[in-house]
Protein backbone atom coordinates (compact mmCIF):
# COMPACT_ATOMS: atom_id res chain seq x y z
CA UNK A 1 0.00 0.00 0.00
CA UNK A 2 1.30 3.85 -0.88
CA UNK A 3 0.84 6.62 -1.23
CA UNK A 4 -0.62 6.81 -4.80
CA UNK A 5 -2.73 3.88 -3.36
CA UNK A 6 -4.36 5.96 -0.86
CA UNK A 7 -4.66 8.50 -3.15
CA UNK A 8 -6.65 6.58 -5.44
CA UNK A 9 -9.06 5.16 -2.70
CA UNK A 10 -10.18 8.45 -1.71
CA UNK A 11 -10.67 9.40 -4.91
CA UNK A 12 -12.58 6.39 -5.69
CA UNK A 13 -14.42 6.65 -1.93
CA UNK A 14 -15.43 10.03 -2.85
CA UNK A 15 -17.07 9.36 -5.89
CA UNK A 16 -18.91 6.12 -4.64
CA UNK A 17 -20.36 8.75 -2.02
CA UNK A 18 -21.51 11.14 -4.87
CA UNK A 19 -22.78 8.96 -6.97
CA UNK A 20 -25.17 7.82 -3.78
CA UNK A 21 -25.98 10.79 -2.88
CA UNK A 22 -27.07 12.47 -6.00
CA UNK A 23 -28.64 15.45 -4.89
CA UNK A 24 -25.70 17.07 -3.32
CA UNK A 25 -23.90 16.83 -6.66
CA UNK A 26 -26.95 18.38 -8.43
CA UNK A 27 -27.32 21.13 -7.13
CA UNK A 28 -24.86 23.23 -7.80
CA UNK A 29 -25.50 22.43 -11.27
CA UNK A 30 -28.79 22.84 -11.51
CA UNK A 31 -27.85 25.98 -9.95
CA UNK A 32 -25.76 26.78 -12.68
CA UNK A 33 -27.70 26.20 -14.77
CA UNK A 34 -31.09 27.98 -13.58
CA UNK A 35 -29.43 31.09 -13.16
CA UNK A 36 -27.72 31.27 -16.37
CA UNK A 37 -31.25 30.21 -18.34
CA UNK A 38 -32.94 33.24 -15.96
CA UNK A 39 -30.81 35.99 -17.06
CA UNK A 40 -32.09 35.79 -20.98
CA UNK A 41 -35.37 36.45 -19.41
CA UNK A 42 -34.66 39.07 -17.07
CA UNK A 43 -33.10 40.80 -19.59
CA UNK A 44 -35.60 40.64 -22.56
CA UNK A 45 -35.11 40.77 -25.90
CA UNK A 46 -31.38 42.10 -26.29
CA UNK A 47 -29.88 39.51 -28.10
CA UNK A 48 -26.22 42.24 -28.18
CA UNK A 49 -26.58 43.23 -24.80
CA UNK A 50 -26.98 39.45 -23.66
CA UNK A 51 -24.42 38.51 -25.92
CA UNK A 52 -21.54 41.29 -24.61
CA UNK A 53 -22.07 40.13 -20.90
CA UNK A 54 -22.34 36.24 -21.65
CA UNK A 55 -19.01 35.70 -20.24
CA UNK A 56 -19.85 37.24 -17.01
CA UNK A 57 -23.09 36.03 -16.84
CA UNK A 58 -21.17 32.02 -17.09
CA UNK A 59 -18.28 33.21 -14.96
CA UNK A 60 -20.30 34.23 -11.63
CA UNK A 61 -22.38 31.55 -12.09
CA UNK A 62 -19.88 29.30 -12.19
CA UNK A 63 -18.39 30.88 -9.05
CA UNK A 64 -21.27 30.91 -7.38
CA UNK A 65 -22.06 27.00 -7.85
CA UNK A 66 -18.05 26.48 -6.77
CA UNK A 67 -19.19 28.35 -3.87
CA UNK A 68 -22.28 26.49 -2.69
CA UNK A 69 -20.97 23.23 -3.03
CA UNK A 70 -18.04 24.23 -0.80
CA UNK A 71 -19.54 22.97 2.08
CA UNK A 72 -20.15 19.24 1.55
CA UNK A 73 -15.89 19.25 0.70
CA UNK A 74 -14.98 18.12 4.18
CA UNK A 75 -18.62 18.27 5.94
CA UNK A 76 -19.46 14.61 6.21
CA UNK A 77 -16.00 13.77 6.95
CA UNK A 78 -15.94 15.65 9.66
CA UNK A 79 -19.54 15.13 11.13
CA UNK A 80 -18.64 11.08 10.76
CA UNK A 81 -14.82 11.02 11.93
CA UNK A 82 -13.78 10.22 9.21
CA UNK A 83 -11.64 12.97 8.74
CA UNK A 84 -9.74 12.07 11.96
CA UNK A 85 -9.36 9.09 10.38
CA UNK A 86 -7.70 10.87 7.20
CA UNK A 87 -5.64 13.11 9.59
CA UNK A 88 -4.18 10.08 11.68
CA UNK A 89 -2.90 8.17 8.61
CA UNK A 90 0.98 7.59 8.20
CA UNK A 91 0.87 9.61 4.59
CA UNK A 92 1.29 13.26 4.06
CA UNK A 93 -2.28 15.02 5.12
CA UNK A 94 -2.00 17.40 2.58
CA UNK A 95 -1.69 14.84 0.00
CA UNK A 96 -4.32 13.29 0.90
CA UNK A 97 -6.78 16.85 1.25
CA UNK A 98 -5.32 17.23 -2.01
CA UNK A 99 -7.45 13.80 -3.48
CA UNK A 100 -10.74 14.95 -1.76
CA UNK A 101 -10.45 18.30 -3.47
CA UNK A 102 -9.43 16.61 -7.10
CA UNK A 103 -12.46 14.11 -6.16
CA UNK A 104 -14.54 17.31 -5.32
CA UNK A 105 -13.95 19.43 -8.39
CA UNK A 106 -14.51 16.03 -10.47
CA UNK A 107 -18.26 16.01 -8.92
CA UNK A 108 -18.47 19.15 -9.10
CA UNK A 109 -16.24 21.25 -11.71
CA UNK A 110 -16.18 19.07 -14.25
CA UNK A 111 -19.56 19.26 -14.93
CA UNK A 112 -20.42 22.64 -15.51
CA UNK A 113 -17.84 22.24 -18.52
CA UNK A 114 -20.13 19.85 -19.77
CA UNK A 115 -22.94 21.86 -19.82
CA UNK A 116 -21.47 25.37 -20.27
CA UNK A 117 -21.32 25.14 -24.42
CA UNK A 118 -24.43 25.00 -24.36
CA UNK A 119 -25.66 27.36 -22.24
CA UNK A 120 -23.09 30.05 -24.17
CA UNK A 121 -24.94 28.93 -27.22
CA UNK A 122 -28.22 30.32 -25.53
CA UNK A 123 -26.81 33.17 -23.92
CA UNK A 124 -25.48 33.92 -27.91
CA UNK A 125 -21.57 33.78 -27.35
CA UNK A 126 -20.10 33.49 -30.97
CA UNK A 127 -18.88 30.18 -31.86
CA UNK A 128 -14.95 31.36 -31.94
CA UNK A 129 -14.93 32.19 -27.93
CA UNK A 130 -16.36 28.42 -26.74
CA UNK A 131 -12.87 27.17 -26.96
CA UNK A 132 -11.79 30.09 -24.79
CA UNK A 133 -14.38 29.58 -22.49
CA UNK A 134 -13.97 26.01 -21.75
CA UNK A 135 -10.12 26.14 -21.73
CA UNK A 136 -11.10 29.32 -18.90
CA UNK A 137 -13.32 26.57 -17.40
CA UNK A 138 -10.85 24.25 -17.20
CA UNK A 139 -8.50 26.41 -15.63
CA UNK A 140 -10.51 28.11 -13.28
CA UNK A 141 -12.84 25.77 -11.86
CA UNK A 142 -10.00 23.58 -10.46
CA UNK A 143 -8.68 26.82 -8.51
CA UNK A 144 -12.18 27.72 -7.36
CA UNK A 145 -12.24 24.15 -5.27
CA UNK A 146 -8.42 24.31 -4.23
CA UNK A 147 -9.18 27.92 -2.83
CA UNK A 148 -12.39 27.57 -1.60
CA UNK A 149 -10.82 24.40 0.94
CA UNK A 150 -8.48 26.41 2.78
CA UNK A 151 -11.86 28.19 3.76
CA UNK A 152 -13.60 25.13 3.94
CA UNK A 153 -10.88 23.80 6.52
CA UNK A 154 -11.06 26.78 8.07
CA UNK A 155 -14.94 27.13 9.27
CA UNK A 156 -16.19 23.35 8.98
CA UNK A 157 -15.79 23.37 12.74
CA UNK A 158 -18.14 26.17 13.07
CA UNK A 159 -21.70 25.40 13.81
CA UNK A 160 -22.81 28.70 11.23
CA UNK A 161 -19.67 28.90 9.31
CA UNK A 162 -21.27 29.57 5.83
CA UNK A 163 -20.60 33.49 5.98
CA UNK A 164 -17.33 33.69 7.06
CA UNK A 165 -16.72 31.15 4.31
CA UNK A 166 -18.18 33.63 1.63
CA UNK A 167 -16.27 36.45 3.00
CA UNK A 168 -13.04 34.69 3.18
CA UNK A 169 -12.94 32.79 -0.04
CA UNK A 170 -14.96 35.54 -2.62
CA UNK A 171 -12.05 38.17 -2.31
CA UNK A 172 -9.38 35.27 -3.17
CA UNK A 173 -11.85 34.97 -6.24
CA UNK A 174 -11.83 37.46 -7.82
CA UNK A 175 -8.90 37.36 -9.84
CA UNK A 176 -9.55 34.43 -11.43
CA UNK A 177 -13.34 35.57 -12.12
CA UNK A 178 -11.85 39.00 -13.58
CA UNK A 179 -8.65 36.80 -16.14
CA UNK A 180 -11.22 34.55 -17.14
CA UNK A 181 -14.27 36.35 -18.38
CA UNK A 182 -11.84 38.89 -19.45
CA UNK A 183 -10.21 36.23 -21.99
CA UNK A 184 -13.90 35.17 -23.00
CA UNK A 185 -14.62 38.19 -23.66
CA UNK A 186 -11.58 39.10 -25.57
CA UNK A 187 -12.16 36.14 -27.81
CA UNK A 188 -15.61 36.71 -28.42
CA UNK A 189 -14.04 39.90 -30.75
CA UNK A 190 -11.57 37.80 -31.69
CA UNK A 191 -8.80 39.07 -30.09
CA UNK A 192 -5.86 37.14 -28.68
CA UNK A 193 -5.74 36.10 -25.02
CA UNK A 194 -2.93 34.44 -24.29
CA UNK A 195 -2.02 36.33 -21.21
CA UNK A 196 -4.93 35.66 -19.25
CA UNK A 197 -4.61 32.03 -19.96
CA UNK A 198 -1.29 31.99 -19.23
CA UNK A 199 -2.35 33.91 -16.15
CA UNK A 200 -4.97 31.29 -15.08
CA UNK A 201 -2.18 28.51 -16.15
CA UNK A 202 -0.13 30.31 -13.26
CA UNK A 203 -2.61 30.74 -10.62
CA UNK A 204 -3.94 27.00 -11.15
CA UNK A 205 -0.44 25.67 -10.29
CA UNK A 206 0.14 27.79 -7.48
CA UNK A 207 -3.15 26.77 -5.77
CA UNK A 208 -2.09 23.83 -6.53
CA UNK A 209 0.90 23.58 -5.38
CA UNK A 210 0.05 25.84 -2.37
CA UNK A 211 -3.35 25.00 -1.49
CA UNK A 212 -2.95 22.05 0.00
CA UNK A 213 -0.66 22.76 3.01
CA UNK A 214 -3.19 25.49 4.63
CA UNK A 215 -6.56 22.92 4.12
CA UNK A 216 -4.51 20.59 5.58
CA UNK A 217 -3.18 22.32 8.61
CA UNK A 218 -6.80 24.33 8.99
CA UNK A 219 -8.30 20.69 9.17
CA UNK A 220 -5.71 20.07 11.87
CA UNK A 221 -7.09 22.99 13.59
CA UNK A 222 -10.90 21.81 13.08
CA UNK A 223 -10.86 18.73 14.73
CA UNK A 224 -9.28 19.59 18.29
CA UNK B 1 11.38 -6.33 21.01
CA UNK B 2 12.98 -4.18 23.88
CA UNK B 3 10.37 -4.95 26.93
CA UNK B 4 12.46 -2.52 29.00
CA UNK B 5 12.53 0.63 27.36
CA UNK B 6 8.96 2.57 27.34
CA UNK B 7 7.38 3.01 24.48
CA UNK B 8 5.06 6.25 25.23
CA UNK B 9 5.50 8.69 27.52
CA UNK B 10 3.68 11.28 28.35
CA UNK B 11 6.15 14.18 30.80
CA UNK B 12 4.00 17.23 33.03
CA UNK B 13 0.94 17.04 30.69
CA UNK B 14 -1.32 19.21 31.49
CA UNK B 15 -4.88 20.25 29.54
CA UNK B 16 -6.96 23.56 29.97
CA UNK B 17 -10.15 24.49 28.64
CA UNK B 18 -12.36 27.08 28.77
CA UNK B 19 -9.51 28.51 32.22
CA UNK B 20 -10.39 24.81 33.80
CA UNK B 21 -7.96 22.95 34.60
CA UNK B 22 -8.66 19.40 33.24
CA UNK B 23 -5.42 17.80 34.72
CA UNK B 24 -1.75 18.87 35.52
CA UNK B 25 1.34 17.48 35.35
CA UNK B 26 0.45 14.38 34.33
CA UNK B 27 3.29 11.93 34.00
CA UNK B 28 2.90 8.29 32.84
CA UNK B 29 4.69 5.77 31.22
CA UNK B 30 3.70 2.91 28.90
CA UNK B 31 5.59 -0.40 27.89
CA UNK B 32 4.60 -3.23 25.30
CA UNK B 33 1.74 -5.29 26.46
CA UNK B 34 0.63 -2.99 28.90
CA UNK B 35 -2.74 -1.41 29.06
CA UNK B 36 -3.02 2.11 30.49
CA UNK B 37 -6.64 2.68 31.59
CA UNK B 38 -8.08 6.20 32.01
CA UNK B 39 -10.83 6.67 34.65
CA UNK B 40 -12.48 9.58 35.97
CA UNK B 41 -16.02 11.23 35.22
CA UNK B 42 -17.63 12.54 33.00
CA UNK B 43 -15.50 15.83 31.99
CA UNK B 44 -12.43 15.30 33.32
CA UNK B 45 -10.52 15.27 30.62
CA UNK B 46 -10.31 11.12 29.62
CA UNK B 47 -11.42 12.50 25.98
CA UNK B 48 -8.90 15.43 25.73
CA UNK B 49 -5.91 13.33 26.84
CA UNK B 50 -6.59 10.70 24.59
CA UNK B 51 -6.60 13.51 21.56
CA UNK B 52 -3.52 14.86 23.27
CA UNK B 53 -2.03 11.74 22.38
CA UNK B 54 -3.23 11.08 18.98
CA UNK B 55 -1.94 14.52 18.30
CA UNK B 56 -5.40 16.54 17.77
CA UNK B 57 -4.39 18.85 20.44
CA UNK B 58 -1.59 20.14 21.60
CA UNK B 59 -1.02 19.59 25.53
CA UNK B 60 -1.26 22.94 27.48
CA UNK B 61 1.96 22.05 28.76
CA UNK B 62 4.30 19.01 28.85
CA UNK B 63 5.12 16.58 25.94
CA UNK B 64 4.53 13.31 24.47
CA UNK B 65 7.42 10.79 23.66
CA UNK B 66 7.76 8.22 21.35
CA UNK B 67 10.60 5.77 21.78
CA UNK B 68 12.45 8.58 23.07
CA UNK B 69 11.01 11.31 20.19
CA UNK B 70 8.58 13.56 20.24
CA UNK B 71 5.08 12.27 18.45
CA UNK B 72 5.40 14.83 15.64
CA UNK B 73 6.69 12.39 13.11
CA UNK B 74 5.03 9.83 11.04
CA UNK B 75 6.55 6.39 12.39
CA UNK B 76 4.46 7.05 15.59
CA UNK B 77 1.05 7.80 13.18
CA UNK B 78 2.03 4.67 11.33
CA UNK B 79 1.64 2.74 14.61
CA UNK B 80 -1.27 3.89 15.99
CA UNK B 81 -4.89 3.38 15.67
CA UNK B 82 -7.63 5.37 17.05
CA UNK B 83 -11.24 4.82 17.20
CA UNK B 84 -13.12 7.56 19.10
CA UNK B 85 -16.84 8.99 20.00
CA UNK B 86 -17.15 9.09 16.46
CA UNK B 87 -17.26 5.77 14.16
CA UNK B 88 -15.27 7.17 11.30
CA UNK B 89 -17.50 5.21 9.22
CA UNK B 90 -19.51 6.18 5.97
CA UNK B 91 -22.87 5.15 6.02
CA UNK B 92 -23.01 5.69 2.37
CA UNK B 93 -20.57 2.72 1.92
CA UNK B 94 -20.97 -1.04 2.41
CA UNK B 95 -18.64 -2.80 5.40
CA UNK B 96 -15.56 -3.72 2.86
CA UNK B 97 -15.96 -0.87 0.96
CA UNK B 98 -14.95 1.31 4.44
CA UNK B 99 -12.90 -1.34 5.49
CA UNK B 100 -10.85 -0.90 2.04
CA UNK B 101 -10.23 2.84 2.73
CA UNK B 102 -8.85 2.33 6.06
CA UNK B 103 -6.48 -0.11 4.95
CA UNK B 104 -5.68 2.11 1.94
CA UNK B 105 -4.81 4.82 4.41
CA UNK B 106 -2.24 2.45 6.28
CA UNK B 107 -0.27 -0.39 6.38
CA UNK B 108 -2.29 -4.00 6.33
CA UNK B 109 -2.19 -5.21 9.61
CA UNK B 110 -2.37 -9.02 11.05
CA UNK B 111 -5.74 -10.43 10.07
CA UNK B 112 -7.44 -10.16 6.24
CA UNK B 113 -10.51 -8.46 6.08
CA UNK B 114 -12.31 -11.65 6.16
CA UNK B 115 -10.68 -12.29 9.06
CA UNK B 116 -11.10 -9.66 10.75
CA UNK B 117 -15.58 -9.18 10.35
CA UNK B 118 -15.18 -13.00 11.20
CA UNK B 119 -13.06 -11.87 14.35
CA UNK B 120 -15.99 -9.51 15.14
CA UNK B 121 -19.03 -11.85 14.37
CA UNK B 122 -19.82 -9.95 10.96
CA UNK B 123 -19.20 -12.24 8.61
CA UNK B 124 -21.40 -12.29 5.99
CA UNK B 125 -22.31 -8.18 5.96
CA UNK B 126 -19.65 -7.25 3.28
CA UNK B 127 -22.02 -5.88 1.26
CA UNK B 128 -24.18 -4.50 3.31
CA UNK B 129 -24.59 -0.48 3.71
CA UNK B 130 -23.37 0.50 6.71
CA UNK B 131 -27.07 2.31 7.76
CA UNK B 132 -28.12 -0.50 7.50
CA UNK B 133 -26.17 -1.80 10.57
CA UNK B 134 -27.27 -1.47 14.49
CA UNK B 135 -25.53 1.05 16.50
CA UNK B 136 -23.58 -2.38 18.23
CA UNK B 137 -22.61 -3.58 14.37
CA UNK B 138 -21.54 -0.35 13.60
CA UNK B 139 -19.29 -0.25 16.84
CA UNK B 140 -17.70 -3.54 15.78
CA UNK B 141 -16.47 -2.37 12.31
CA UNK B 142 -14.99 0.42 13.52
CA UNK B 143 -13.32 -1.95 16.04
CA UNK B 144 -12.59 -4.57 12.99
CA UNK B 145 -10.58 -1.19 11.28
CA UNK B 146 -8.03 -2.12 14.23
CA UNK B 147 -7.53 -5.96 13.18
CA UNK B 148 -7.06 -5.46 9.37
CA UNK B 149 -4.32 -2.16 9.85
CA UNK B 150 -0.64 -2.69 11.01
CA UNK B 151 -0.63 -0.66 14.41
CA UNK B 152 1.20 -0.91 18.09
CA UNK B 153 -0.69 1.45 19.97
CA UNK B 154 -4.48 0.96 20.38
CA UNK B 155 -6.38 4.58 21.16
CA UNK B 156 -9.64 3.75 22.14
CA UNK B 157 -12.52 6.04 23.45
CA UNK B 158 -15.07 4.10 25.19
CA UNK B 159 -15.20 1.16 22.70
CA UNK B 160 -17.80 -0.54 24.83
CA UNK B 161 -20.69 1.75 24.17
CA UNK B 162 -23.55 0.24 22.37
CA UNK B 163 -22.02 -3.18 22.51
CA UNK B 164 -23.89 -6.20 24.26
CA UNK B 165 -22.29 -8.77 26.53
CA UNK B 166 -21.30 -11.06 24.55
CA UNK B 167 -19.56 -7.97 22.04
CA UNK B 168 -17.36 -6.48 25.14
CA UNK B 169 -16.26 -10.39 25.63
CA UNK B 170 -15.14 -10.31 22.32
CA UNK B 171 -13.26 -7.13 21.88
CA UNK B 172 -11.89 -7.66 25.40
CA UNK B 173 -10.60 -11.07 24.12
CA UNK B 174 -9.15 -9.23 21.36
CA UNK B 175 -7.23 -6.63 23.27
CA UNK B 176 -5.63 -9.33 25.50
CA UNK B 177 -4.92 -10.76 22.38
CA UNK B 178 -3.08 -7.50 21.13
CA UNK B 179 -1.35 -6.88 24.06
CA UNK B 180 0.05 -10.45 23.94
CA UNK B 181 1.49 -9.95 21.27
CA UNK B 182 3.25 -6.87 22.27
CA UNK B 183 0.80 -4.60 21.60
CA UNK B 184 -0.30 -1.72 23.98
CA UNK B 185 -3.54 0.21 24.49
CA UNK B 186 -4.77 3.12 26.30
CA UNK B 187 -8.36 3.16 26.59
CA UNK B 188 -11.23 5.19 28.53
CA UNK B 189 -14.15 3.07 29.96
CA UNK B 190 -16.70 3.48 32.71
CA UNK B 191 -17.16 -0.38 32.07
CA UNK B 192 -15.22 -2.92 34.64
CA UNK B 193 -12.89 -4.15 32.29
CA UNK B 194 -11.98 -7.74 32.45
CA UNK B 195 -8.78 -8.43 30.66
CA UNK B 196 -6.68 -11.12 32.73
CA UNK B 197 -3.10 -12.02 32.48
CA UNK B 198 -2.50 -7.88 31.02
CA UNK B 199 -0.61 -5.27 33.15
CA UNK B 200 -2.92 -2.79 33.44
CA UNK B 201 -1.99 0.53 34.76
CA UNK B 202 -4.93 2.96 35.89
CA UNK B 203 -5.35 7.11 35.69
CA UNK B 204 -7.75 8.24 37.95
CA UNK B 205 -8.52 12.20 36.54
CA UNK B 206 -10.39 13.99 38.97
Amino acid sequence: MSLTYAFIAIIRRDLVLALRRRSEVANPLLFFVLVITLFPLGIGAQPNLLRAIAPGIIWVSALLAAMLSLDSLFRSDFDDGSLEQILLSPYPASILVLAKIVAHWLVTGLPLLAIAPLLAIFLGLPNQSLGVLLLTLLLGTPVLSLIGAIGVALTVGLRRGGMILSLLVLPLYVPVLIFASNAVAMASSGLPVQAQIYLLLAILLCALVLAPWPTAAALKMSIT
Amino acid sequence: MKISLPYLEGRGLSCIRDDRVLFEQLDFSLKSGQVLLLEGKNGSGKTSLLRILCGFREPDSGTVICCGETINDSPYYADLAYVGHLDGIKKELTVSENLKVSLALSQPGRYSMQQALAKVKLEGYDDVLVQALSAGQKRRLSLARLLITHNRLWILDEPFTSLDKEGIALIESLMIDHCLSGGMIVLTSHHETHLPGVDIQRIVLS
